[in-house]
């Protein structure tokens, strides 16, 4: 596998990078950069890092970017087992969250725990933040099989004022997941049903099962949605953005595809799921008023589909 | 009635669904049918969808809407109450 780590790779921009990564060779991976700046969204980090976790052999080219101490500090290097520069460690506190493994569910609760003073988060942006975190790695703790869990990454952006995560995992990845209860044909189409509220991989029936109710997605797709930032996930082949929205009046769709997105069906596969999400601390809308139009949307999805399983009488 | 006080299983943050099941398994399974039970949400700031889900959802599957009357859930703050009826609404659809 070979990976490029570019001068710019954000949710707006990322395409090009993704389209980039070579998956062929797996085991071994081989990492260049570029030479003079790096500027890159936690998922990329989360994403490399996860690639080092199923590689035998890592190799790289020397980073000479100014900005190589960025990686050091969120913890790349380690993954990649590259030796340290000798940078002092900032004190994260404020700013950032490194690199992290999640095994498991304690590991999940100790991050939960920690995240809120690392990120410095006033209560009302706690929430979302914690909601998104919560149902991304449980996700992946509970569905992707992958013995090195979920790898996370969170950093604290002063000029947008918002806070960006990346989450990778090398499992089985999401079509793998929802076809074992639902017929899927393409990595974009389970995507879809992933996205949609009150479809799970654990049953084909309505309400789910005992632990999995098909929300977990849809909640935070919803909460990237009201608040007009990015989500972005990416499993298979397919990709899926949420793209950032002006409109003033927000309304949830229970069909990704009928929100203002973009999306792609022959990146490189990935062995897996990543999911990046951006979270504006300006525009965070009060999460009590989004739980309002969660509902409503939820419910509606589920008559919806229950009055397409309603059989018709035949007239002959 | 039988009160489970929540905070001192799950903290502050009501998520781990394992934890949910585990009370819903010993807790409130055993006892729902003859009594009453009271969730207590005092000292806890925010729940999941996942976490209610797990909690309380598999209760009304094998027993239907009409045990919904049998709960009562206890100092839960705004957030808490509208994810609480987002989970009992849609296992009423």
């Amino acid at each position: 596998m070979k990976i490029n780590i570019p001068n710019s790779a954000f949710l707006g921009n990322i395409d090009p990078f993704l389209r980039s990564f070579d998956n062929s060779a797996p085991g071994t991976l081989h990492i260049t950069s570029n030479r003079k700046w790096i500027s890159i969204h936690p998922l990329v980090l989360s994403m490399i890092a996860a690639l080092s976790l199923n590689a035998t052999n890592i190799t790289y080219d020397k980073f000479e970017a100014a900005s190589k101490h960025y990686l050091e500090r969120m913890n790349l290097f380690r993954f990649l087992g590259i030796k340290s520069t000798g940078m002092r460690a900032h004190e994260p506190a404020g700013r950032f969250i490194p690199l992290m493994q999640i095994k498991n569910s304690d590991q999940l609760t100790a991050f939960l725990t920690d995240m809120v003073p690392l990120l410095h988060l006033e209560p009302k942006h706690a929430e979302p933040l914690r909601y998104v975190v919560s149902e991304l790695v449980r996700n992946v703790l509970e569905h992707a099989q992958s013995p090195h869990g979920a790898i996370i990454c969170a950093q604290y952006y002063k000029k947008s004022n918002s806070i960006r995560i990346g989450i990778a995992d090398t499992g089985v990845g999401i079509r793998a997941t929802i076809s074992r209860a639902h017929p899927v044909n393409t990595d974009l189409e389970a995507l879809r049903l992933a996205l949609t509220p009150g479809i799970t991989g654990t049953t084909p029936q309505e309400g789910g099962t005992e632990l999995n109710a098909g929300a977990g997605l849809f909640f935070v797709k919803s909460i990237a949605r009201v608040n007009r930032d990015f989500f972005f996930i990416y499993s298979g082949t397919a990709s899926y953005k949420l793209l950032k929205s002006k409109t003033k009046h927000i309304m949830l769709h229970s069909d990704p595809l009928k929100d203002r997105n973009s999306y792609e069906e022959n990146f490189p596969y990935w062995e897996g799921t990543l999911v990046g999400i951006d979270i504006s601390l300006d525009a965070t809308q009060e999460f009590s008023s989004l739980l309002d139009l969660i509902r409503k949307t939820y419910i509606q999805a589920m008559r919806d589909r229950k009055k397409q399983r309603r059989r018709r009488p035949k007239f002959v | 009635m039988k009160e489970i006080h929540l905070f001192p299983l799950v903290g502050s943050f009501a998520e781990n669904k394992d934890i949910a099941r585990e009370i819903r398994l010993e807790k409130i399974m055993p006892f729902i049918r003859n009594e009453d039970i009271m969730l207590n949400f005092e000292k806890i700031e925010g729940a999941t969808q996942s976490f209610i889900h797990a909690l309380i959802s598999d209760v009304i599957r094998k027993y239907g809407p009409e045990i919904i009357d049998k709960f009562y859930f206890k100092n839960c703050n705004e957030n808490i109450q509208k994810i609480i009826t987002i989970v009992v609404d849609y296992m009423q659809e």
